[in-house]
């Protein structure tokens, strides 16, 4: 990199198409992808140990199995961790992987930066891990309520690896949401008009329109936070001032919209699933494309629903208890939709849409919790017990996760070309579902029963005990559902059977290209002519509305005027060069933090150099190998 | 006694290791039981609350807000059972058979559609109206002719109830002859009592869930809520902001009381701490109070007791970190309520506080056995 530099960032770009290096200098989106969801899905398997650590605490009364501060550390980090490092890069492997080819492109705008949000994400997640190692992780709940986050009640380094930890994040989700923006405006193949897009970019597209707008929310949060801690400013010191509570609106005018940040890309995946598993088309497609922008629009004014008891006074509360109750509607409108779909359909049980109704029907029970937590005084015995602990799994869990399992299943066969085991998959979906249930469901009760959410003991008399025990033993039903996963992962995808480009009938573009698709996706950059353009190229309709198999050959005799920006076959296809820039930028990132938690110059100063000198060679470096 | 960490001095320490084998197939045999309670208290959930719990409430604002809880109860019952029930009923009825004709593709129902947009919207109008009022109705403070005036001041990690309808600023010491307490809020049955609330250091929330909901206990900026209770009887609650290491510890009890007794718990609080007689151990340990180790004004690990707690009556005990104590034997329990108050107890407490509540601002204070012999006999003088 010092000669890259010396020779005044003109380097050749790097060309492996295999191995580590090619990895490590990939622009391509798919293998983007593949980065995204193995390391969530890492970061998954740390953070459900941290839930298990929580619940073996948890199991009895007074327990012993950790100590206070163990506790509230783990607690915080199975929060950011499912959040930021989980749910958030999970949806973002399926929205790199599958949206360009939904859309009938080749890559997403900008590869370099696309690489550059990964590299920034996995930086930051170690950043924000390296906490353990250097001396306690943050200590103070995912939300780090000031003042208790301040210097003076949090001394350490905990929460400082919050802030800028999360603000790294952050960073990624921005340049990742800018990019998909882009992509899904302006590289839509011929035809492929907003509203024949598959539900799942749609929702995409309303995610990322919510992430640029919510992070930098939380980024001013966490730059006051910083300041706070590093150079003491007053920001959130009452007695200097300040106003704690500036936070807590700061925080949830981020964190609700993050809220459907998480759920909507699921609530894409079932929109996709149900038809392709029913026979039929979404029901309602409109209807589901609206009340997704719907929701969009209305999560930025519901974020003083997680304040009822701040003291915000009756008329704000009231305000807020009114559109939280409103936000019902469109998303009871989804669930409909989804209902209806599987309505005269011909549904076939295997294992992509078990999860999809999984999602939908545990997504109902965390929404009507929901609607409850709207009743502001019943709200005011609900707030911070187990009661909302419940509501969020059911939403987060029991909707997010699911759903993007259902995605898993679904797109394997996809990304891998053989086709998951179907036995063990469906083992998986009910050992998940009843550990889930097991796990999550008697937090209810043990909420209405007075249990306070993020306390480390509680008394045997208050008579949580059985509830708690019940809890603890179906997270650990919930752990083996996962190496039953994984399991058939490994299993499928060394010997799974040859799945073919369209293994499920499906309907949209993905399915029409190879599995594994070829590098640049498409050979002919295909014209669009209906939503679910694939399905109506292979069947037509009957009078009845029947759909009538279209004769082989006959798709491609209508499809005629093939646009190909190629001019020539698949081998001149021009595709983003692999580059090592994102990373080297990425890289001074972490080294930036650790330099500024410790106030060590020379490290900050090699993190300003790492990243600049990042950025220097991506802008210099040669168009092409 | 409900509630509470037993811990006298048979119980094991805490110790990171495991411990014996017998204890260990004890814990099995427990979990054992425990899993069937529970697995029972799922499929009847019929289990009697326990003393937090919200939805046995025992006094007007807790039950209005249970009544309105299990009227929309009833319709997300209904909407569930509709929902769920039509998702399992298409599954089966709707599964793909052997031979049969794919299925008429159906791209939605505007009227349905409609339907379902307007009927939802239109109960949620409806639950809407009376949240609404009952948000106002809370929030109205009782006239202050009827009511008892309490100032609540959170810290971490114990509650500072001053008896006063003026309240000192977080920080300071009430005005002479206002009562002031710890942990344990006394208040007569069928009057509202209308709490303020500030806290010292972080945003706790203060919580008794059979008198009321919550309400956030904000530094710089103050709040208000009212409790009423029905009956006499204790009512069980705990901090629920998430306010630090130790905030699973910070807990609190009302106690209401008759009329009767209520005024004679308060004309008590009022009057000072008796000295003890010269001479006797007592004495000895309030000189401890006082001055410390050898009259040093400090003990190894800290300053003497009286630099951070108050004895009404006894000059020289005027400190205002920690709870005051003029009559803090008579309390039910201290360390933010999760001691039961007994001799052995308070040595447990003396011997190593931050080890009962970690993370506690009361230090270590290194004391030997004879001074905390010495200050457990004192302060079972304060009743």
């Amino acid at each position: 990199m010092a000669t890259a530099l010396a020779e005044g960032g003109i380097m050749r770009r790097p060309s492996a198409k295999s191995g580590i290096g090619s990895w490590l200098t990939t622009a391509d989106h798919k293998r983007v992808g593949i980065l995204y969801g193995y390391t969530a899905f890492f970061f998954f398997l740390i953070g459900g140990l941290e839930a298990l650590l929580i619940r073996a605490q948890l199991a009895r009364p007074n327990g012993h199995v950790l100590t206070a501060n163990e506790y509230n550390q783990l607690f915080t980090m199975h929060g950011l961790t499912m959040i930021f490092l989980v749910v958030m890069p999970l949806s973002a492997a399926l929205f790199n992987y599958f949206v360009p080819i939904m859309i009938g492109a080749r890559d997403v705008a900008f590869p370099r930066l696309n690489a550059f949000s990964f590299w920034v994400f996995l930086s930051g997640g170690l950043f924000l891990y390296s906490s353990f190692i250097f001396g306690g992780a943050p200590n103070g709940g995912w939300f780090g309520y000031a003042p208790l986050t301040t210097l003076q009640y949090s001394p350490g380094h905990g929460l400082t690896f919050y802030a800028l930890g999360l603000q790294m994040l952050g960073i990624a989700s921005i340049a990742s949401a800018a990019n998909f923006v882009t992509t899904i405006l302006n590289l839509r193949a011929p035809g492929m008009t907003l509203m024949r897009m598959p539900v799942f970019v749609w929702m995409t597209l309303v995610t990322s329109l919510l992430l640029l707008f919510a992070m930098p929310v939380i980024a001013v949060a966490l730059f006051q936070l910083t300041f706070d801690r590093l150079w003491h400013s007053t920001f959130y010191n009452a007695v200097a001032g300040g106003d704690p509570l500036l936070w807590q609106h700061l925080f949830w005018l981020f964190g609700h919209p993050e809220v459907y940040i998480l759920i909507l890309p699921a609530m894409g995946i079932v929109s996709e699933v149900l038809p392709v598993f029913s026979r039929k088309p979404l029901f309602g497609y409109s209807a589901v494309v609206f009340s997704g922008i719907f929701i969009g629009f209305m999560g930025w004014g519901v974020w003083a629903h997680h304040m009822f008891t701040v003291g915000l006074g009756p008329y704000a509360n009231s305000a807020f208890a009114v559109s939280t109750m409103f936000i019902a509607v469109p998303t009871g409108v989804k669930i409909f939709n989804w209902t209806a779909t599987l309505w005269r359909g011909a549904i076939r049980f295997r294992t992509p849409l078990l999860f999809a109704v999984g999602m939908v029907a545990m997504f109902v029970i965390g929404g009507l919790s929901g609607v409850t937590h709207s009743l502001v005084p019943s709200d005011y015995e609900q707030h911070d017990t187990y009661y909302i602990v419940a509501h969020f799994h059911y939403v987060l869990f029991g909707g997010a996760l699911f759903g993007l399992f259902a995605g898993f299943y679904y797109w394997f066969p996809k990304v891998t070309g053989r086709l998951m085991n179907e036995k063990i998959g469906k083992l998986h979906f009910w050992l998940m579902l009843i550990g889930f249930n097991v796990t999550f469901f008697p937090m209810h009760l043990l909420g209405l029963m007075g249990q306070p959410r993020r306390t480390y003991i509680y008394n045997a008399n208050m008579g949580w005990g059985g509830y708690n025990l019940t809890e603890t033993i179906g997270s650990f039903l919930i752990a083996f559902s996962m190496l039953v996963f994984i399991f058939n992962w490994v299993k499928s995808k060394r010997s799974g059977t040859i799945a073919g480009p369209d293994p499920w009938d499906a309907r949209t573009l993905e399915w029409s290209i190879p599995s594994p698709p070829p590098e640049h996706n498409f050979d002919e950059i295909p014209i669009v002519k209906a939503r679910d353009d694939f399905w109506h190229k292979k069947y037509a309709e009957d009078p009845a509305g029947r759909p009538v198999p279209v004769p082989v050959g006959a798709a491609e005799a209508t499809a005629e005027g093939v646009h190909d920006d190629s001019e020539g076959g698949a081998h001149k296809i021009h595709m983003p060069s692999p580059s090592y820039w994102p990373l080297v930028a990425a890289l001074g990132l972490p080294f930036l933090g650790w330099g500024l938690v410790f106030g060590m110059l020379p490290i900050i100063g090699l993190g300003i150099l790492l990243m600049l000198g990042g950025f220097y060679g991506w802008v210099f470096e040669p168009l092409a190998s | 006694m409900i509630g509470h960490r037993r811990r006298t001095s048979t119980s094991p320490p805490e110790q990171p290791g495991r411990g014996s084998s017998r204890r260990a197939i004890r814990g099995r045999r427990a979990a054992l039981a425990g899993a069937g309670f529970g697995l029972l208290c799922l499929l009847l959930t019929a289990c009697t609350g326990g003393p937090q719990d919200s939805l046995s409430p025992a006094g007007v604002y807790a039950r209005r807000a249970d009544n309105l809880f299990g009227k929309v109860f009833i319709i997300v019952v209904i909407v569930f059972v509709l929902v769920e029930g039509a998702i399992v009923f298409f599954l089966f009825k709707y599964r793909e058979r052997p031979g049969q004709e794919a299925p008429v593709q159906i791209h939605g129902h505007t009227r349905a559609e409609a339907i379902w947009t307007i009927i939802p919207a239109v109960i949620l109008a409806g639950v809407a109206i009376p949240t609404v009022k009952l948000i106002f109705d809370f929030a109205k403070a009782p006239p202050a002719a009827t009511r008892i005036d309490v100032c609540v001041t959170g810290h971490q990690w114990w509650w500072q109830y001053v008896y006063a309808t003026k309240c000192p600023a977080p920080g300071t010491s009430g005005t002479e002859g206002t009562v002031t307490t710890a942990n344990e809020l006394h208040i007569p049955v069928g009057k509202p009592v209308y709490l303020t609330l500030n806290s010292i250091d972080v945003i706790h929330s203060f919580w008794a869930p059979k008198l009321n909901g919550k309400q956030d206990v904000n530094p710089g900026h103050t709040n208000h809520m009212t409790l009423e209770a029905d009956t006499p009887g204790t009512y069980y609650g705990q901090c629920s902001q998430f306010c630090g290491m130790s905030h699973a510890n910070m807990r609190l009890r009302v106690i209401a009381q008759t009329q009767g007794d209520y005024d004679a718990w308060l004309a008590a609080e009022k009057q000072p701490a008796a000295t003890p007689p010269a001479g006797t151990l007592e004495a000895q340990g309030l000189d401890l109070f006082l001055h410390g180790r050898n009259n040093s004004g400090k003990f190894p690990g800290g300053q003497a007791c009286a630099g951070c707690h108050t004895i009404g009556g006894v000059e020289g005990a005027a400190g205002i970190t920690g709870p005051n104590l003029t009559h803090v034997y008579s309390r039910q329990a201290f360390a933010g309520d999760t001691l039961d108050m007994n001799p052995e107890n308070l040595r447990l407490w003396l011997t190593n506080p931050p080890k009962e509540k970690p993370g506690s601002i009361m230090p270590n204070l290194g004391l030997s056995n004879d001074e905390i012999t010495a200050l457990v006999a004192f302060l079972q003088t304060l009743h």
